[in-house]
């Protein structure tokens, strides 16, 4: 170390001196551009919170970034899609190289697809990546719904942030099918006059509701001009903007976690966004991207040729629209023919009934739970831990019957290639369906209740006898008997960490309450009943002393403190 | 769909006609002059030239076609084709369905029906085509209807993009509501189907227009025209022959088999992926 001259002032001087901290050739090249960004900006002061959010390690958590992964695919390749599509309805002679249509009439929307498919560079690919990200896209967002359903995290402090979920789940299956409109087609046609149908099937007013949209009567000359605008620019816009704040709302509230040692409601166990995170989730998007880059190139998807130019005057078998309107594409499939004509008036029960009843009833159902289940539990408190499914069976049971039915409008849906892959009447799938639509959920309801229950009786005699180890012992007297193993801590925590919901018997003293308070009470006290009076009690502390002592050794190895924590991170409890 | 509904209308015009003459007291005799004239011209007309001239090979094949008949057909279609209406064993009158309807029947199997059932499917065919020759031309002897084509007839041999094109659109407007886009097939109601139309020769395509077998419609001359029908057999060949341009056809069942690969390979792939990415890393140890 050379002497620091007379002169100079002793700070500067160790400054100089220090020897500097060598940055890689990327931190150095990015250091410039970011420092005087921050200097600008301070952007650093904002992204250190963000930074060290803890993400949990489960795989489960990773299904909301598919879609949002599949969503940004969607867009990239979606402008590509618009530098070339023509959303216009002028009919024009088709001169392009598919040569089974060559010199047919038919709308320019459908011929720039043919272009786009046939005649630009790279043009198929990005097309049928667009559609495949679209059906994964929504796939995802139903599975990612799916895990905070069964996993009782859309209580509170999140209810908000299911109801945004609700909204774009909604919001992407819109956009899904005005896209899929969009190419005019034979069966994007005829996907827009099923449309067009339950549109006029609204009492009273659908008759005027379908002049509005289709600027006429259908077809018309706008519908494609209108949908374009709907396909690329509302719907994405509130998309964007409603993925936004959910993703601010995740990083506010902190992620929830599934319940394990060292876990509690205060905290969040996991790894923090940089650099751990950081880099799962960068290359989880390169491989989102690279999976769908691939189902593009490889697997063909709505090959719009081969379905020729919509025409009103043409039908074909097998028009069935996207997976996700399949549930409503069933359930007008599988109706009766209800239909009431009075006067010069026809209401269309067949069509409204399950159109537009069966997605009010989906989305209604899906948005309004969080709020019925908080209000039978009476439970303000705010929840970070995750449930185990089965610890809450008659929420995971309504949640399997809800998929069941589900399941079964989805076959009717392709009732016909049920009937002609299996060999089995049209007619025989859709009395079966119309009874199955109603008796399968609550079928699975009763036996997803018992299995949960089970479950929760496994988990119980793990906890008071421990982990049965495969061995079996031979008393004297000729007895078998398996011997159990103590379990450890952490596994400990995950069977006890759930809470104890009661289910309340009539309430008797209700003085000084009005007759609609008592009313409701005793309704809600009536839910609970419904929703645990067969849910199994979690061990109490006595209980596991008591087994401990019965069978001469501790239940529980290790002590549970501080194992497997790899960042950390308090939560904020109101109380 | 055309089919039925021309005949319909055109029996429904002549119906009409006759019986405003038949007040005439005359009529009933000129009628019947009338009609039998009338039915030997069109048979001599319609019937296949080789029945016209009735030489001895005719003859024997006929009595072959009626020996044969007999034995594999008559249970259902009665000794004489008079057909079977009542009782479990049941078979329509085959007076005029023509030497074509025989030929398209026998040769894809579906005659002799195997077993009562909603629809006689194709199966492997048992008679020779002599045999088959024998069958139609003795069926083609109960009433006039249309004759087996010449291979002229329904080869569309050097057809023109245009026509191509053309057949493509003919397809969709009158066979693709039963046979689906790409002639994948498809159900009907009570257990009927139409079945799938890959991998049909032309002949066979050409004889189903004509005859209409069962739920499908009769697609007459006047309807299709031979050069109509042969536009869409080619369309069918050229739609059948190219590769699937996007990749992997799928099926080809469109946007059912389309979501069920989007859950497993997308969706199913890529969970597939996450479970991996959640647990490699830096996991404390
Ligand atoms: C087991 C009863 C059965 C036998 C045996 C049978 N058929 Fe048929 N056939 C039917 C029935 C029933 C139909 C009508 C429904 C159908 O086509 O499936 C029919 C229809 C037909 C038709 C079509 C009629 C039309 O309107 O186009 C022809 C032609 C025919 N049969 C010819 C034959 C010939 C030739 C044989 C003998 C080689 C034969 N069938 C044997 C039951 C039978
Ligand atoms: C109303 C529905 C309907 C329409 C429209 C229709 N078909 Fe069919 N088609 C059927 C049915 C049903 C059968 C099966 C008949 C049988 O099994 O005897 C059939 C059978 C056929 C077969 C025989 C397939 C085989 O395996 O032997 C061919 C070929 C065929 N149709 C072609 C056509 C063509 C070409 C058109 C359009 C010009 C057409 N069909 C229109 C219902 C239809
Ligand atoms: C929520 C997101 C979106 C979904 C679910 C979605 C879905 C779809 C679907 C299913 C199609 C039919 C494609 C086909 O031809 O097979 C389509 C077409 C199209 N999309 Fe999207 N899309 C989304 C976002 C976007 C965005 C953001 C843009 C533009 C910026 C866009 C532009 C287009 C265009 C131009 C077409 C018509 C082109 C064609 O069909 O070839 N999309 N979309």
């Amino acid at each position: 170390m050379a002497e620091p001259a007379a002169t100079v002032n002793d700070e500067t001087a160790v400054q100089a001196q220090t020897p500097k901290k060598e940055l890689g050739p990327v931190f150095k090249a990015a250091a410039g551009p970011t420092k005087w960004l921050d200097d600008r900006l301070g952007i650093a002061g904002l992204g250190r919170p963000f930074l060290r959010k803890v993400f949990p390690d489960h795989w489960s958590f990773l299904l909301g970034e598919i879609a949002l992964y599949s969503f940004i695919v969607l867009i990239l390749s979606g402008i590509f899609l618009t530098i070339w599509f023509k959303p216009s309805m002028a009919e024009i002679e088709y001169e392009g190289s598919y040569e089974l249509l060559r010199g047919l009439h038919m709308s320019e929307a459908y011929a720039s697809t043919l272009d786009i498919s046939f005649d630009i560079r790279g043009g198929l690919l990005l097309r049928q990546m667009h559609h495949w990200a679209a059906a994964v896209f929504v796939a995802a967002m139903l599975t990612h719904s799916l895990r905070i359903f069964f996993t009782g995290a859309f209580r509170k402090p999140r209810e908000i942030n299911w109801l945004i979920g609700v909204a774009m789940l909604t919001l992407g299956i819109i956009n899904g099918f005005t896209g899929y409109s969009l190419p005019d087609d034979l069966l994007s046609g005829t996907g827009l006059r099923f449309v067009d149908g339950l549109i006029r099937a609204i009492p009273v007013i659908g008759t005027w509701a379908e002049f509005f949209v289709f600027a006429g009567e259908f077809p018309g000359e706008l519908i494609i001009p209108r949908l374009y605008m709907v396909h690329i620019l509302l719907v994405p816009a509130l998309l964007l903007g409603l993925i936004a704040v959910h993703l601010a709302l995740v990083v506010y509230h902190k992620h929830t976690q599934y319940p394990g040692a060292g876990r509690v409601q205060g905290n969040v166990v996991g790894y923090p966004v940089f650099p751990v995170y950081a880099a799962k989730a960068g290359g989880f998007f390169l491989i989102v991207f690279g999976v769908l880059t691939l189902m593009g190139a490889v697997m063909q998807i709505n090959p719009v040729w081969v379905f020729g130019p919509y025409n009103p005057a043409e039908v074909t078998a097998g028009s069935q629209p996207d997976w996700y309107m399949g549930f409503v594409e069933g359930g007008i499939r599988i109706m009766p023919n209800w239909e009431w004509h009075i006067g010069s008036t026809t209401w269309s029960w067949n069509v409204a009934i399950p159109g537009l009843g069966l997605m009010g009833l989906f989305f209604g159902l899906m948005a309004i739970y969080p709020f019925v289940e908080a209000w039978v539990t009476g439970d303000k408190s705010e929840h970070h831990l995750l449930d185990r499914p089965r610890n809450n069976p008659t929420r995971t049971a309504f949640g399997v019957a809800a998929m069941t039915g589900y399941a079964m409008l989805w076959i009717g849906g392709g009732n016909d290639l049920v009937a002609t892959q299996f060999d089995v009447s049209l007619n025989a799938v859709t009395y079966f369906l119309r009874v199955a639509v109603f008796v399968a959920p609550v079928i699975a309801f009763l036996v997803t209740k018992r299995i949960c229950i089970g479950l929760q009786h496994a988990d119980r005699d793990r906890m008071l006898h421990g982990a049965e180890s495969g061995v079996i012992d031979r008393a004297p007297s000729g007895k078998y008997s398996e011997r159990h193993r103590p379990i450890s801590a952490a596994q400990a925590f995950t069977l006890t960490q759930h809470e104890d919901i009661p289910a309340l018997l009539p309430a008797t003293d209700t003085d000084g309450y009005s007759e609609k308070e008592i009313r409701r009470e005793q309704l809600r006290r009536k839910a609970t009943r419904f929703f645990f009076i067969d849910t199994l009690r979690r061990p109490t502390r006595a209980e596991i002393e008591e087994a401990e002592h019965h069978h001469l050794h501790p239940m529980i190895i290790g002590d549970g403190e501080h194992h497997a924590i790899e960042a950390e991170e308090e939560h904020h409890l109101a109380k | 769909m055309f089919g039925p509904h021309l005949n319909q209308d055109m029996r429904g015009i002549r119906v009409r006609l006759l019986s405003s003459r038949r007040r005439h007291p005359a009529a009933k005799a000129l009628l019947l002059v009338f009609g039998l004239f009338m039915m030997g011209a069109l048979y001599s007309v319609v019937a296949p030239p080789v029945q016209v001239s009735a030489d001895d090979t005719v003859t024997q094949q006929v009595e072959e076609g009626r020996a044969l008949f007999a034995v594999g057909c008559a249970s259902c279609h009665g000794l004489n084709g008079e057909g079977q209406t009542s009782g479990t064993i049941q078979g329509p009158p085959l007076a005029g369905v023509g030497a074509a309807a025989v030929d398209f029947q026998v040769s894809t199997g579906r005659m002799p029906m195997a077993r009562p059932g909603e629809q006689a499917a194709a199966k492997p065919n048992r008679y020779s085509d002599e045999e088959i020759a024998a069958l139609a031309a003795y069926v083609a002897t109960l009433g006039p209807g249309p004759a087996i084509p010449e291979p002229a007839e329904y080869t569309p041999a050097n057809i023109s993009a245009e026509d191509l094109a053309r057949g493509g659109e003919l397809f969709r407007t009158n066979c693709s509501a039963c046979h689906n886009f790409e002639g994948a097939g498809g159900a009907l109601p009570n257990g009927k189907y139409a079945p799938p139309l890959v991998g049909l020769d032309d002949k066979r395509l050409y004889l189903a227009m004509l005859t209409g077998p069962q739920q499908m419609p009769v697609f007459s001359d006047e309807v299709l025209t031979p050069e109509d029908k042969r536009a869409i057999i080619g369309y069918l060949n050229a739609l059948h022959e190219q590769p699937a341009a996007g990749g992997l056809a799928l099926g080809g069942l469109g946007p059912v088999s389309e979501g069920l690969w989007a859950w497993i390979v997308g969706l199913g792939g890529l969970v597939f992926f996450a479970m991996w990415i959640a647990a490699k890393g830096a996991k404390a140890k």
